[in-house]
């Protein structure tokens, strides 16, 4: 039961740090395509300013959590995925310090270096996720003492990349409608378009994902056995149709919730669909590391919910208060602050 | 080379990369909240302008802080997949708190902080930076426990091949994580209380901010002073802490071979590693050692010979590194008390502010040699007495790991390059001028 329960709150914790960050990466994504002068530039950047640092702790947290609940899990599935894993966390300190570094110094060429780090240190994580995910979801060849019997190009398949292809989209239909919420004007008309737009590929990558994984993966195992949880995929689609619907009427935060909770849903998706699998075994279904075999003591289960159930839902309160606070466009008067990107 | 040898080097060029930035900002979010709340109090717009300079130094040095901290969890599941198989149980949990608990509040408020400046009142815009203060503080505890738990592990037992926690109380309250914390931290204060002066020893020498920058090192001159003493006993306490816990790890320190009665202390030492002795040993004080590190004059000093040469520490690097970062410890706290004492005649001392400006590195690199102390002096083990280091690698090719470890060289480097420009051009800069005068 213990298990379950932590099986669960770790899924949650990726859905959130994919929700929130999501749009980060996607407009990171985005920036070099959307933007077509400096201060549209500015204003992209501070879009995310008060609020990447806080989102990215949401994997900080999936990691911890997945360290401290289920250890086994955490240490076979980051060795197995050391090079993707190593290239998402270089992409994110690239990402990370070009907010920062990016307006310091008022030269074309600095700013440059730094929108392209921007753009790499998006896309590659929003890609690398995917593609881990994906193979998640499929099983990656681990020996029984949970020794990775592979290279970064058995990630590379078809099924895999397909995963990246996802979150990209998903991400950057994501990211535009935040574009369009925090900007005015022709380019909140331009973001708008651009995620209406978008909307359409994704839709196609989905419906191909979706088939995909009923040949690739065990995942709809789960539902068969137990129909109603096809709630969730349900809410996914209909939540992903009513994006589409509030694009067209312009209604952007309407249409970044609704895109919110497309993405929570397909990640929660996936990872019902796994249950009880964290990591199935390509090589053999007795290798695979499941909530049970790898978690830790009752004991530290049983502190760490503790811990999560006082702490989680304070965060969420801060946090969203935070948003709140600074829910207002992105206007000249804060690009003129000090403090702006 | 081998896995577990790349995997120690990239762990330790990560390590002490991050903590370059850790320490200045556990340090100067205090100063810079304590300068907001005079502002927030007093309406003195001069200190308002300071909190915003320091903030800017502080942005700059926190981004870097954040993106190489994230590295670091990760660490322990890519390259050391047997250590967190075998104390996920414990040290994954501390390691879990300290993201949920109080990395959250301080990634948040951070965000909030520098972006609210215009749009909330003083006194909530201070709270902020309280918040953040606070959060970094308890992000330094919880890392401190778990990091304490490697080098004295409590509260645990040995079930199903691993390490499983039974004592949760006893692993956060230890003595030797309390001290240890309150030692990282004080070092944090001098760190940041160091740079600080010396940034402002640099523009009253150019005469340039000279009332912004006397202010300012009124706060700091106050902190170096009361952290720099207060670690030289709080270093003691850690010490005597060290000997109960690590026996190898002190005996290394001090590079004491033979086991004695009344050891003493010896200032002038050169250990010969290879042929188990000191051929330099000048100027001994009879029995302080076993007084300092033991508690009596008359204390009995385990020598290194009392354990087989493979349950031993480096000595050389372990002994260097502890004797630079004590010899610092005491020039910080010599170095503060004349410039305490200076304090209010600092223009007519520009010898101290030269030496101040000139020492702005000198903490750091006592706070690198005491991670080297803890961390080197601790091998073979990487929990102390329960699991080896070289049993906690993953089982990944040493190609991946060399590549990894290249590419951490190359993107700190330039990473740290680039964050020294910046910083050293907004010190350079110095504050904005106050809107009277810019108009």
């Amino acid at each position: 039961m213990l298990e379950t329960i932590w099986f669960l709150l770790w899924g949650i914790l990726w859905a959130v740090y994919f929700m929130l960050d999501g749009f980060d990466l996607g407009l990171g994504t985005l920036n070099p395509f959307i933007s077509r002068n400096e201060t549209e530039k500015r204003i992209l950047y501070n879009s995310m300013g008060p609020f990447w640092d806080g989102n990215e702790v949401w994997l900080i947290a999936a990691g911890g959590v997945t360290f401290a609940a289920f250890p086994t899990m955490y240490a076979v599935m980051f060795s197995a995925l050391y090079s993707p894993l190593l290239l998402i966390l270089f992409g994110l300190i690239i990402r990370g310090v070009a907010f920062e570094f990016r307006g310091k110094i008022d030269n074309e060429g600095w700013r440059v270096l730094w929108d392209i780090c921007h753009f790499l240190g998006s896309f590659g994580p929003a890609l690398l996720f995917g593609v881990a995910f994906a193979n998640i979801f499929q099983g990656i060849p681990i020996d029984g003492r949970g020794v990775f019997q592979g290279s970064i190009l058995t990630l590379l398949n078809p099924y895999g990349i397909l995963g990246g292809l996802l979150f990209v989209m998903l991400f950057l239909v994501h990211g535009a409608l935040w574009l369009a919420i925090k900007s005015s004007g022709d380019l909140e008309a331009r973001a708008g378009r651009t995620a209406g737009r978008l909307w359409w590929a994704l839709l196609v990558v989905a419906v191909v994902f979706l088939v995909a994984t009923f040949f690739s993966t065990n995942l709809y195992a789960n539902y068969f056995a137990n129909p109603v949880l096809f709630v969730v995929p349900l809410v996914t689609v209909s939540a992903l149709l009513a994006v589409r619907w509030f694009i067209a009427i312009k209604r952007w935060w309407k249409a970044w919730f609704a895109s919110s909770l497309t993405i929570v849903t397909a990640t929660l998706f996936g990872i019902i669909g796994l249950y009880p699998n964290m990591l199935p075994s390509s090589l053999n279904p007795k290798y695979s590391l499941t909530a049970f075999n790898s978690a830790s003591s009752p004991l530290t289960l049983k502190i760490m919910l503790v811990v999560a159930l006082v702490f989680v839902p304070i965060v969420i309160l801060y946090q969203a208060w935070g948003y709140y606070l600074l829910r207002g466009k992105v206007t000249e008067e804060d690009l003129a602050s000090d403090e702006a990107y | 080379m081998d896995v577990v040898f790349l995997s120690r080097l990239q762990f330790a060029v990560a390590t002490l990369f991050h903590f370059f930035f850790v320490p200045l900002t556990i340090g100067l979010v205090i100063m810079i909240a304590i300068m907001e709340t005079i502002y927030a109090r007093r309406g003195d717009e001069e200190y308002r302008r300071m909190a915003k300079f320091w903030g800017k130094i502080f942005l700059i040095n926190f981004a870097v802080g954040v993106v190489t901290g994230i590295t670091l969890e990760f660490q322990f599941g890519t390259n050391w997949a047997g250590y967190s198989k075998y104390v996920g149980d414990i040290f994954g949990s501390l390691l879990a708190i300290e993201a949920t608990a109080t990395f959250f509040l301080e990634s948040v408020f951070i965000g909030l902080w520098a972006f609210s400046w215009d749009k909330v009142s003083p006194k909530l815009h201070a709270l902020f930076i309280w918040l953040v203060a606070a959060a970094s503080t308890g992000s330094a505890y919880w890392i401190l426990v778990a990091n304490s738990w490697m080098q004295h592990p409590v509260g645990y037992v040995i079930r199903g091949g691993r390490a499983e926690l039974v004592d949760f109380w006893a692993v956060i309250t230890q003595p030797f994580a309390i001290v240890t914390f309150a030692h990282v931290v004080s070092a944090a204060y001098i760190l940041a209380a160091f740079f600080v002066m010396g940034v402002c020893s640099y523009h009253i020498l150019r005469k340039t901010h000279v009332a912004f920058a006397t202010k300012s090192f009124r706060i700091a001159v106050t902190f170096a002073l009361i952290f720099s003493l207060g670690n030289i006993l709080i270093g003691d306490l850690h010490g005597k802490e060290m000997a109960k816990a690590q026996p190898t790890k002190l005996a290394a320190a001090e590079a004491q071979w033979e086991t004695m009665k009344g050891a003493p202390f010896v200032l002038l030492r050169i250990p010969d590693e290879e042929n188990e002795r000191n051929p330099i040993d000048l100027i001994a004080i009879p029995k302080f050692l076993s007084w300092l590190a033991l508690g009596s004059a008359d204390a009995e000093f385990k020598g290194l010979k009392e354990w087989p040469k493979e349950e031993r520490p480096p000595v050389a690097l372990t002994f260097w590194s502890f004797r630079i970062m004590v010899g610092l410890g005491f020039l910080f706290a010599l170095v503060s008390l004349i410039a305490f004492w200076k304090r209010n005649k600092l223009e007519s001392a520009p010898w101290l502010l030269k030496g101040l400006m000139w020492m702005i590195p000198l903490p750091y690199l006592a706070a690198s040699m005491g991670w080297l102390v803890t961390e080197v002096g601790r091998q073979p083990w990487i929990v102390y007495g329960v699991m080896k280091t070289s049993e906690a690698a993953s089982e990944v090719a040493a190609s991946q790991v060399g590549f990894s470890l290249a590419a951490f060289v190359v993107v700190y480097t330039l990473l740290g390059i680039a964050c020294f420009t910046l910083i050293a051009k907004f010190v350079a800069q110095g504050p904005k001028a106050p809107p009277a005068e810019a108009k």
